[in-house]
């Protein structure tokens, strides 16, 4: 008995040194970002593997002239709206769309869904040329309204809503239709409170790769002004390489926000992603 | 056939049309229209912005097919998703497995695995081109060696797999750990009865009960491989020497289509890349039933 608990200790044991590992492979790229931030461009280059914090104070005014030099007040406002705006016009088509392909009976519906399907198979770089040319010609290059634009509806959220949606049971609807609701008040009143879970996991997913997306801002949104953080930064690299202090400033200045919202909402954020992703 | 529907059918669907309508339109002229318009613009010899094309058949494809650096790009991305689908996910499966039950530390663990996925990839890239400086790098400063490990073309390609296995361990190990929850306990219990030891459990049930999870995830992975992009264009320079032996297929086509403003070359780059993707995806459907275990 007592070899079976020191082979389950040590089995413990080993299990934790592997875990501890590996946090220490994920956290090194990110506390080098940190420390580098925090060093003159010289203290950054001197070839010292024991160097590892700052000798010479703590330079915290470099995100002050990274914020200052390359506008991150535009950056952060574009992302956000983007973000804000994709989110929105994600929840509100998915839910009714969702609701009507997981709840209602109607002609066409199977075509139709099978359309969703489609588009959620079909790689995202082959709409890319042609919304281009639809916003350039729209004028709209350089504006929040181009960045939103490919995500005005999801077929993925229409998806994860109606899935949502046919997991409710049936009889609320149906005591709601003998008390007198119409359709559009059943959807309103009762089912789409239901499906908050489901809302907030396609919220999350859509704000956290809209975070992400690289290439639609960098086509759409040349302008430093009118870019959003990821953009930016690709910009930033191509003018500023080789100050890295202030390269890795900007890419803290960047990340940041996102950081500090899913180390608070993080039950939220790996439940959503998780879930929205499972179904993907 | 066509049967009269009665007056509550007939206000269902009117409902439902109602409901679907934006989402249909938008996916209509967001995505169906972008499909056959990618279609035919690469047939096409495009102008600025789209105008003026010009019809030229299959010319594009021949260019296209013909042009070493489009084999190059495939190699390249097929390299890349070799590196990137399994580590990814063996490592990610491990983690799973010692984070999938009650102990101190696991919520840390776990957030700390998952931070990656919710960085923007421009920024991971940045870092990561940083660690990998071969004058002032920390990687060559803490090993004491010179290696240019993004400039030179032996091993850029798999430095760049190692930011991409770094970025999604977490995300694949989360999807994991949620498959592992819907594997009843009893099973567990039973073959702890029959002394069966934690490793043979693994392999006897985890393995096969996790087979469903394991299946969705590579498919996933293998397409959001083949479709990399970020971190070739944030890492490799343009003045980078390995940058031929690197740069992706979507790489390839950000440059056809918007750097150098060759719309249709882009067009059937990307069109090329579709039939490779379904046929991949294809493949994978058909083996599915031979590695899924559904009980």
């Amino acid at each position: 008995m007592e070899s079976v608990r020191v082979k389950t200790r040590v089995t413990q044991v080993t299990i934790h040194v592997i875990l501890i590992i590996f946090s220490f492979i994920m956290i090194v790229p990110f506390a080098w970002m940190i420390l580098t931030a925090l060093k003159t461009n010289q203290e950054a280059i001197s070839v010292d593997p024991f160097y590892i914090f700052p000798a010479h104070g703590w330079h915290w005014e470099n995100f002050g002239t990274v914020w200052k030099s390359y506008n991150f007040l535009y950056l952060y406002r574009n992302t956000l709206l983007m973000i804000f705006f994709r989110v929105v016009c994600a929840c509100l088509t998915a839910t009714m769309a969702g609701y009507a392909f997981g709840r209602l009976r109607f002609p066409g519906k199977k075509f139709l869904f099978s359309l969703v399907l489609i588009q959620m198979m079909v790689p995202a770089q082959i709409f890319i040329i042609p919304q281009y040319l639809m916003v350039s010609k729209m004028g709209m290059l350089n504006t929040t309204f181009g960045l939103v634009f490919p995500g005005l509806v999801t077929a993925f959220g229409t998806y994860l809503l109606k899935t949502g949606y046919q997991g409710l049971p049936r009889d609320l609807e149906e005591a709601a239709g003998i008390d007198g609701c119409n359709i559009g008040q059943k959807f309103l009143l009762i089912m789409m409170p239901l499906t908050r879970s489901s809302m907030v996991s396609l919220g999350i997913f859509t704000a956290v790769f809209a975070f992400k997306d690289l290439m639609w801002p960098m086509i759409v949104c040349t302008n430093a002004e009118t870019t959003t953080l990821s953009a930016g930064l690709a910009k930033m690299q191509g003018q500023f390489s080789s100050d890295y202090p202030s390269m890795m400033a900007a890419a803290v200045l960047a990340v940041m926000p996102m950081v500090i919202i899913y180390i608070i909402f993080q039950k939220q954020f790996v439940e959503g992603i998780a879930t929205s992703g499972g179904k993907l | 056939m066509k049967q009269k529907m009665t007056a509550a059918q007939k206000n269902e669907a009117m409902w439902a049309w109602l409901f679907v309508a934006p989402t249909m339109l938008g996916l209509i002229i967001l995505n169906f229209y972008p499909i056959i318009n990618t279609v035919y613009q690469s047939f096409c010899k495009t102008g600025d912005f789209g105008r003026g094309n010009v019809f030229i058949g299959l010319k594009n494809y021949a260019t296209v097919m013909s042009d070493g650096e489009t084999w190059q790009a495939f190699i390249n991305t097929i390299k890349y998703a070799i590196i990137e689908v399994p580590f990814s996910i063996v490592i990610a499966l491990v983690l799973a497995v010692f984070l999938n039950r009650k102990m101190h530390g696991r919520a840390v663990y776990r957030t700390i695995f998952f931070l990656p996925m919710v960085c923007a990839p421009a920024a991971v890239a940045m870092v990561w081109r940083w660690l990998y400086n071969q004058q002032f790098g920390l990687l060559n400063n803490i090993f004491h060696t010179n290696i240019a490990w993004i400039s030179d073309p032996k091993i850029a390609w798999i430095s760049i797999g190692v930011i991409g296995v770094w970025s999604i361990i977490g995300y694949n190990m989360v999807l994991f750990i949620s498959g592992l929850q819907e594997i009843p306990k009893d099973y567990y219990e039973a073959a702890e009865i029959d002394g069966a030891t934690g490793i043979r459990q693994f392999f006897a049930i985890t393995i096969p009960l996790l087979s469903p999870t394991t299946f969705f995830i590579v498919q996933t992975r293998i397409i959001g491989a083949l479709t990399v992009f970020d971190l070739m264009f944030m890492v490799m320079d343009k003045t980078n020497v390995a940058l031929r032996k690197v740069e992706s297929v979507v790489y390839l086509f950000y440059q056809y289509a918007f750097t150098n403003g060759d719309k249709g070359r882009g067009a059937t780059l990307v069109m090329v890349l579709l039939i490779f993707i379904l046929i991949v995806t294809a493949i994978l459907q058909k083996s599915e039933k031979k590695f899924v275990f559904y009980n």
